[in-house]
């Protein structure tokens, strides 16, 4: 990522291209399809900065964009790592033991929940239900679901993705789903 | 073997494609809609139909629809709310990313009757993936003529969009989610006035649930009056139940209503029972947010007649000993269960998910989960029961939205019907403390 807050050529068009469903003049309702874009494209979070840049390409006030940024639990105000692990902690998904995937995670990175690992990783956080109530206990990655979670297929997937080490978004293309 | 409408076709390889939907018969309500009937025969079909919202509230959608300002000039939008975040839902994720054409299809037949031309599917942020998926049904439904301008060559045209949330439960608020999709904090409105009149940017809306909109194909097939003929009195069709927690075959099945609960939990075409052969001790059966209620409670209303799957009979009995058919999240219980630690991943729920504009839901929720932690961490005190359930009282018909009465029902419920779980919490703290109240993965992995 280079220092310059700007969306490449690509993002840009997918930006154009959201901003185009609504009725002129209405671009702000672009707001929350085009953040999940930047939080993709500018490291994993959205910056000051890079909410500033939003702001400014939907001609709105930088305050519109943090009242909004700092509203939803899928947008991150502060650095995650590469891979944001976000456990499922609900009712139906903690009477078939969500909490021991998060203990198991956590023994296994090393870090406890909310923490992120040094080599910039991973980062362990708990969520309130996904819908996958059916496929108890899961995990969301970026775009991906990973459900009927057992500790070998946790495993697994901490070893996949350490290797692969790439930022998981959530706009990601390559998704996983298990349903 | 009930009647399936919606999910009949789930296992047909590739019916998420056009090709293979339309196969199978699909968009042929586009084409009966649009060619041989008026936008209002549609409504009055849906009317006749006694369809009622699928999303929780349960209201009729006929008479929603008829409630749609109509003021010359200005557009009118259809909105579906694919925001799906009630715990123990996962309904609507099923029917989008299986058959993703049967919201579309719905989308285009319900807006031709609201006469909207422009319509958005509004989906839960963390269904990102689901979205891509209605994305590309999408482009399949303009490339073969059913959305975009003339459809069908009609004169109607219609533009679908697909909106991406952010995360955030209160979203599935009808008011909260127009507030988001303008790009705003889901902060529910002021009500009135309703959507009908001033929606989305200020023009007449209806919102209306993924599982409602699909519910249309079948309408308009079948016409309204044969629809009705499923069920049992004001609770007409079938409906989509999503079932979770300790039983053996978590899923998503399409009832007729009317069902015996207890067919529905036993029956090896449903649930197939509790695993492990062990007892089940309550059952959440519409999302966290209605009352819990004991196993017997659930089985048999209080005058002991079999409970069945409507809105009507699970309800029966109020508060006291009743429940509701809410968003059918069934979520079941076996006698292993702490209800009070279970209680207690709700609330922390409903603090997490309030959007903080009325105090007694901001504030209210928040204590009502620091004081479900210390029961459940052995400091709790006898007053705490009581405290409780004054807490959630004052909650409940004390807010803008519903997201109060939320949080306060399954605190109430619980107290209501287990309040010897909590005096036990209370009394023998050291007793309970450690014991664990839930499966491992590894249990359920050999159960």
């Amino acid at each position: 990522m280079g220092n310059e807050i700007k969306f490449n050529e690509e993002a840009m068009a997918t930006v154009n291209k959201i901003i185009a469903r609504y009725p002129q003049g209405k671009q702000k309702s672009a707001l929350l399809p085009v953040l999940h874009v930047a939080q993709a494209e500018f490291g994993g979070w959205l910056s000051p900065e890079t909410m500033d840049y939003v702001a400014s390409i939907l001609n709105i006030k930088p305050i519109e964009v943090y009242e909004v940024a700092s509203f939803y639990s899928m947008f991150n105000l502060k650095p995650v790592g590469k891979c944001l692990l976000e456990v499922c902690r609900t009712s139906s998904c903690w009477v078939r033991g969500a909490e021991d995937v998060v203990k198991h995670i956590e023994k296994r990175l090393g870090i406890k929940e909310g923490e992120t690992t040094k080599d910039g990783m991973f980062t362990l956080k708990t969520v309130e239900c996904l819908g996958s109530c059916g496929t108890a206990p899961m995990l969301q990655c970026g775009a991906s679901y990973h459900e009927n979670l057992t500790m070998e297929k946790v495993d697994a997937l901490l070893d996949e993705y350490r290797a692969a080490s790439k930022l998981r978004s959530y706009t990601d293309m390559d998704y996983k789903n298990t349903l | 073997m009930g009647k399936k409408l919606l999910i009949h076709n789930d296992k047909i390889p590739n019916i998420h494609t056009l090709n293979v939907y339309r196969e199978h018969g699909g968009y042929a309500s586009v084409e009966k809609a649009l060619k041989s009937m008026t936008p209002n025969d549609v409504v009055e079909e849906v009317k006749k139909s006694g369809l009622r919202g699928r999303g929780g509230a349960g209201f009729p959608t006929g008479m929603k629809w008829s409630f749609l300002a109509k003021p010359e000039g200005v557009p009118r939008y259809l909105v579906c709310n694919a925001d799906e975040s009630e715990p123990g839902t996962f309904k609507d994720r099923y029917l989008m990313e299986k058959i993703p054409h049967a919201l579309v299809e719905g989308m285009i037949t319900s807006s031709y009757a609201l006469g909207a031309n422009t319509a958005y599917i509004y989906i839960r942020g963390e269904y990102f993936y689901v979205s891509r998926i209605l994305e590309k049904a999408i482009e399949e439904a303009y490339a073969a003529g059913y959305l975009g301008k003339n459809i069908l060559g009609t004169n109607y045209s219609l533009d679908l969009y697909v909106q991406v949330g952010g995360g955030a439960y209160i979203c599935g608020e009808e008011t909260a989610l127009l507030e988001s999709l303008e790009g705003k904090r889901g902060n529910p409105r002021i009500k009135p006035p309703f959507p009908a009149i001033a929606g989305l940017y200020g023009c007449p809306t209806v919102v209306n649930n993924v599982e409602t909109i699909a519910a249309v194909c079948p309408i308009v097939m079948m016409g309204g009056d044969e629809y009705a003929k499923i069920g049992v009195g004001r609770s007409t069709g079938t409906k989509l139940i999503s079932a979770s927690g300790h039983i053996n075959k978590p899923g998503v099945y399409e009832i007729e209503l009317g069902l015996p609960v207890e067919e529905f939990i036993y029956s090896d075409e449903y649930c197939g029972g509790i695993i492990n052969g062990r007892k089940m001790k309550a059952v959440i059966a519409g999302g966290s947010s209605v009352p819990i209620l004991p196993a017997e409670l659930i089985l048999k209303n209080d005058k002991g007649e079999p409970r069945l799957m409507t809105y009507e009979s699970l309800s029966e009995g109020g508060f006291a000993t009743g429940t509701m058919l809410g968003s059918g999240g069934f979520m079941v219980y076996d006698e292993t269960t702490s209800i009070v630690k279970n209680l207690y991943t709700l609330a922390r729920f409903y603090h997490h998910e309030s959007c903080g504009q009325c105090s007694p839901c901001r504030e209210g929720t928040g204590w009502m989960e620091k004081i479900l932690h210390r029961i459940v961490e052995g400091h709790g005190k006898p007053s705490d029961i009581d405290l409780l359930w004054d807490i959630q009282k004052k909650i409940e018909g004390n807010t803008i939205c519903p997201l109060g009465d939320a949080a306060a029902w399954p605190v109430a419920s619980a107290i209501r019907h287990f309040r010897h779980e909590f005096e036990e919490y209370i009394n023998n703290p050291s007793k309970i403390k450690d014991v664990k109240h839930y499966y491992s993965v590894n249990q359920l992995a050999g159960a």
